[in-house]
């Protein structure tokens, strides 16, 4: 029984992160139409940020974090400005094309920056853990389920409540409409990729929290896909579903699957997004949350 | 009315769309400000081509202007972006309704609203005066509501810009008699109201018991230019967009059917 408490915890934890990459994806794609593959490249790069600001210019650590995540919204303003409104209106495909093209560059300069060293973040958690009753949490992942419930709720907040939020959602459902209301669509795309690199940002420093960062934390934040997936690609409860599913499959597979799956192989967990995504896609084509929509790409 | 200066001009406007087809071929008129202005014409004349022009919401369409001006107080609008031309006054109620299902009555209003936040409450106060429907169902679905209802959240939704200007495309359109007449109703108290108005219907008796002027368009031309009262009275008019028959009753063949030739204009 611990061992399995153990495992959801540490499950939540990272599928909280996953959910974060997924609701970037997920902002994007709803407010633009754009399926953006550049959301690990984004990652990977306010990560390094993060550990620019933190170790390299030995600021504080939240406020290298406040610092990264707004020079990432930036630099996500500026890749939708100079990259993709030139492609509003061209096909799906292409557009979709071009994120993966983006998000080789962005890992490559990203992996450059990094280097080959693991780079800390001078995060206050390191390796420290808490102890629950019997459970031995480590103290990011709680932080990182605390942070997230927070950004999320802001964001949430934002979307229902704020006048520019409630505008965002009106281009998602019409962008026409919302045209001849007055709102500023391309703002409205500039924002939303601001907001995903922002995501993006968040989601790395979590991943790359205690253990430090390094260029392999990339590989796992494409898992954030199939977790958008799941969800269902245009749903924004979907997007934190659908992290926490991939999680929490991930760290059962871990905990269970030598034991009980054995011939699967070493490293079994790495492919259970994908198994899982599979199955729903199965049953629900459109993902949990998803509506019925036809894009093909 | 050359001269006078509060008013929304189209001049010698020529769209494209696709880079290739010819939607309006020199389209030239004006609504002056706190009248009701009617555009009639038979489907696929470009009479919401008009309306997208001057509410610059060609481009979602891959139209473009390629001659002419619009004009609101003198003043060219149509290289500017949909928001700023709503910033000027200018606001179209599009065709179909188009109000945001998933959203309540309210945030439907509250997105109307998005150009003149200052503004807000008060514009809201004027939207459920006039439309007391919306007030009673602000918390519902907007797209649960009737058709009629549909319509008057869109056009309030428009009203929550503040415009001098508004722009209706096909207000009666999929609605029961009745409607209609309330709808009619409801756009002349907007405009008592010190809105004008620029009503674009295939409704044409409808259009011109409450405009002061009309136009009417055939593929891409304005054909008539008359006040509303002398067009009522316009046999051709009668005949192809009033539905009245001529004198005897009897039926014309569509071969003796006249098609307008534009009335040339050197200067307009």
């Amino acid at each position: 029984m611990t061992e399995f408490l153990q495992a959801t915890v540490n499950g939540i934890a990272t599928g909280a992160i996953y959910g974060l990459l997924a609701l970037g994806f997920v902002i994007i794609y709803k407010s633009s139409e754009v399926l953006s593959f550049a959301q690990s490249g984004l990652m990977i790069l306010g990560a390094f940020w993060v550990v620019y600001f933190s170790s390299v210019l030995a600021l504080n650590f939240w406020l290298a974090v406040l610092l990264g995540v707004l020079l990432s919204a930036l630099i996500g303003v500026a890749i939708e400005r100079s990259m993709l409104r030139p492609m509003v209106g061209k096909p799906a495909f292409s557009v979709a094309i071009l994120t993966i093209g983006l998000n080789i560059a962005l890992t490559v300069i990203g992996f450059d920056l990094i280097g080959v060293e693991i780079r800390s973040l001078g995060d206050p958690w390191g390796i420290q853990k808490v102890e629950i009753g019997q459970l031995v949490v480590s103290q990011k992942d709680v932080a990182t389920i605390v942070a997230s419930v927070i950004v999320v709720g802001a964001l949430l907040a934002f979307f229902r409540y704020s006048r520019f939020g409630l505008a965002m959602r009106a281009t998602a459902i019409d962008q026409e409409t919302a045209l001849a209301q007055g709102i500023p669509v391309a703002r409205v795309f500039a924002v939303a990729w601001a907001i995903a690199a922002g995501l993006a940002t968040i989601a790395g420093v979590f991943l790359g929290a205690g253990t430090g960062v390094t260029a392999a934390i990339g590989v796992r934040a494409i898992r954030a896909l199939p977790a958008a997936v799941i969800g269902g690609l245009d749903s924004i409860p979907g997007a934190i579903v659908g992290g926490l599913i991939v999680g929490l499959a991930e760290a059962y597979t871990v905990a269970y699957q030598a034991e009980y799956l054995g011939f699967l192989g070493q490293n079994f967990s790495t492919a259970v997004a994908y198994v899982v995504m599979f199955f729903v896609l199965l049953v629900r084509p459109y993902g949990i949350f998803g509506t019925r929509e036809v894009v093909r790409v | 009315m050359e001269g006078a200066v509060q008013l929304l001009e189209v001049a010698n406007l020529e769209v494209v769309y696709h880079d290739v087809v010819l939607v309006l071929r020199g389209i030239s008129f004006s609504v002056p400000d706190g009248q009701i202005v009617a555009l009639l014409g038979a489907n696929g004349a470009g009479k919401t081509t008009v309306l997208r022009a001057i509410s610059g919401l060609l481009d979602v369409h891959h139209g473009d202007i390629t001659k002419g001006e619009v004009r609101v107080d003198g003043k060219a609008t149509h290289r500017l972006t949909p928001a700023a031309i709503v910033d000027r006054g200018v606001t179209q109620v599009m065709e179909g309704r188009r109000v945001f299902a998933e959203f309540t009555v309210e945030e439907n209003l509250r997105v109307g609203a998005h150009t003149n936040p200052d503004e807000r409450e008060e514009n809201l106060a004027r939207v459920f005066d006039l439309f007391p429907v919306l007030k009673d169902r602000r918390k519902h679905t907007a797209g649960y509501l009737s058709g009629g209802e549909q319509q008057m959240l869109a056009m309030g939704r428009g009203l929550m810009s503040d415009p001098r200007f508004l722009l209706l495309d096909e207000p009666s359109l999929g609605l029961a008699p009745l409607l209609v007449q309330q709808i009619r109703d409801l756009i002349v108290e907007i405009n008592r109201q010190g809105t004008a108005i620029l009503l674009v219907e295939q409704n044409a008796t409808m259009a011109l018991s409450i405009a002061q002027h009309g136009y009417v368009m055939e593929t891409g031309k304005i054909v008539m230019d008359k006040p509303a009262d002398e067009l009522m009275r316009d046999e051709d008019v009668q005949e192809f967009y009033l539905g009245l028959g001529g004198a005897g009753g009897e039926r014309k063949s569509f071969r003796e059917v006249k098609h307008y030739k534009r009335r040339k204009r050197w200067l307009s």
